[in-house]
């Protein structure tokens, strides 16, 4: 599934998990030396998104942003990585340089990445609980208290 | 699928308080050959070249070697950067980069924050680079807005952005310096960026996290007598970098340090996703001003630098001779500086001018609700990015049609630079690793955002 896409972009691909790991792989044979970029999407509050017919839409979605020096172009792939347990295959086989990305959306949203190599939390102490940029996940805040509060000196 | 992936279930014990668990360098015993290998830098595991056993040492014992912690707190990881090495001797085997230390949810916070409030946020990404953080996040929004910016306005961002670059590229040469052991170069460095500084304080009102560029525009127009400043900046600085290039590049030591050390191949450097100075010192000229123009860099002259052999040497010359390519952009967009507006005129993004606000009530209006809802973006998602001083800086924005982004998330250089950190350091000794973390030239504040 393809879409023309202006937006400083040449194309967005939308596999489904099965098809994606052979559609980056068939891309990088194609000439995009580079995975710029893999980051996750949690769609919770935004569920009614602009997709092309025929894509199931599911709460997480993989984006990978590659690049290709020699033709100087940027492609998008969008995988529906699914809702309650999200997965897909990882791209360190192909390229290793999505290691630390995938990581981070690891440690995000809880996305898991089959094959790779170390799949632990990067950027959140080890002992953390949840994922912190799902949509459910609170923002967090520090109770203001005026009326105790101790006055100035 | 198989079932040996890692979930996030809270461990029920670290060892000790400090602990990271599973992120930490693990004995050799208890690391999967995948990470292992990883581990010892093995990049090229496709096209033929799988991962070679010899290069990852299944026969070593743990007693033979030692594991030691450099950092988070150590004075030349830049940061709060901690590398966890296993060392042979004085020789590195494997290295573990750590992370997250400076960890403060700036993704998360964007979410809340209005299209207005954003570029206060992003601007604290890369503390060295505040100019390009900001640029970057108000194309992605000017993408999606669909609005065109003036001329001035782009040739001040242009300006700006040059500026930064040699702010940011003086304080590396400052703390490499350092790191090697020249104190002169590092108070030197500082100095000289004290000038950009006190051309950024006249102009955006702040010397670090302007919040100058902002989706539209630019926050104010240059001051008074600024080509005066621009030309005093430009002359000092060039005539500077020749002295700084008599005191580092032939010197001996400083040469013995950096020249063969750490070299990195093209395709290893493409594997790793490695933009910047890093890509460029292997030889490919891939330079986002150059090759996938933004603002108005396909009009200035300019060259591109690039290396030959990917050595740190190799990543020093790219840095000294970008801040003499950068001046020469600067001085062409101080003889063809446009006049006109520097920020859009579109009523959408721009509040209206203040004396009108004194007098109409729907100018009022309309300041009040620009700065308290923020304006709304048609929904839909862009990618963009612009070189920064470290590589490519990338942006992926999703909106969902409201007044906030609906994630923002921000693909910074120096994360994926750190990749190459275990390449770089095998096979180094422990002395070179400070030259490797300075010319990598991570800058954590974008590492953990």
């Amino acid at each position: 599934m393809i879409v023309e896409d202006g937006l400083a972009c040449d194309a967005v691909f939308f596999p489904t998990p099965e098809q994606y790991f052979d559609l980056v792989a068939a891309l990088k044979s194609d000439g995009f030396e580079m995975c710029v970029d893999v980051c996750g999407v949690d769609y919770l509050e935004h569920a009614g998104r602009a997709l092309p017919a025929g894509v199931a839409p599911t709460r997480f979605e993989v984006v990978v942003n590659l690049m290709s020096l020699s033709k100087k172009q940027r492609v998008r792939v969008r995988v529906q990585a699914g809702s309650e347990a999200p997965r897909v295959e990882s791209l360190f086989a192909l390229y290793p340089g999505a290691e630390a990305p995938e990581r981070e959306a690891f440690d995000m949203f809880g996305i898991l990445f089959d094959q790779h190599p170390d799949l632990t939390r990067i950027l959140m102490p080890e002992d953390w609980e949840g994922h912190p940029l799902r949509k459910d996940y609170g923002m967090g805040h520090v109770p203001v208290q005026f009326k105790e509060a101790p006055g100035p000196r | 699928m198989s079932d040996d992936v890692r979930t996030a279930a809270r461990p029920d014990r670290l060892t000790t308080e400090t602990s990271e668990g599973a992120q930490e360098l693990t004995r050799r015993v208890a690391t999967p050959t995948d990470e292992l290998g990883r581990e010892v830098g093995a990049v090229l595991r496709l096209d033929g070249v799988t991962l070679d056993p010899r290069q990852v040492d299944y026969e070593r014992r743990d007693d033979e070697t030692t594991i030691i912690n450099m950092g988070p707190a150590h004075p030349s990881t830049h940061g709060v950067l901690r590398l966890m090495l296993e060392l042979d001797g004085e020789f590195v085997l494997r290295t573990k980069v750590v992370v997250g230390y400076l960890h403060t949810g700036m993704e998360k916070t964007a979410e809340a924050l209005s299209y207005v409030q954003g570029a206060t946020n992003v601007t604290r990404m890369d503390y060295l680079s505040p100019v390009i953080n900001e640029l970057n996040y108000s194309l992605a929004v000017e993408k999606l807005l669909g609005i065109e910016i003036p001329e001035r306005a782009t040739w001040i961002r242009m300006m700006m952005s040059e500026l930064n670059r040699v702010s940011s590229h003086l304080v590396w040469m400052a703390t490499n310096g350092m790191d090697l052991g020249s104190t002169s170069m590092m108070i030197y460095g500082l100095r000289d960026r004290e000038l950009i500084l006190a051309f950024f304080e006249k102009t955006a009102g702040l010397r670090l996290n302007l919040n100058y560029v902002r989706p539209g525009g630019v926050a104010a127009d240059l001051p008074d007598g600024w080509e005066d400043d621009i030309e005093v900046i430009c002359n000092t600085i060039e005539e500077r970098s020749y002295e700084y290039d008599q005191l580092l590049t032939g010197q001996p030591i400083f040469r013995n340090r950096l020249v063969g050390v750490g070299a990195i191949t093209a395709e290893e450097a493409l594997a790793l996703s490695l933009t910047g100075p890093l890509l460029r010192s292997t030889g490919v000229p891939w330079d986002l001003r150059r090759t996938m123009p933004y603002l108005a860099y396909d009009q200035v002259d300019f060259d591109v630098i690039v290396g030959t052999y990917g050595d740190n040497f190799d990543r020093y010359a790219i840095r000294l001779n970008e801040i003499r390519e950068s001046i020469r952009i600067i001085r062409q967009c101080l003889e063809r500086m446009p006049a006109g507006d520097y920020r859009s005129q579109d009523p959408k993004v721009t509040p209206p001018p203040r004396a009108r606000i004194g007098e109409s009530m729907e100018a009022l209006i309309h300041h009040f609700k620009l700065f308290t809802e923020g304006f709304h973006v048609p929904a839909g998602e862009v990618y963009s990015a612009v070189e920064s001083p470290r590589g490519e800086i990338g942006c992926y924005l999703v909106s969902d049609g409201g007044p906030k982004p609906y994630r923002l998330h921000v693909r910074t250089p120096s994360f994926v630079n750190l990749q190459a950190m275990p390449l770089l350091m095998r096979g180094a000794s422990m002395s070179d690793a400070i030259t490797m973390i300075s010319t990598v030239d991570p800058v954590l504040g974008e590492v953990d955002r």
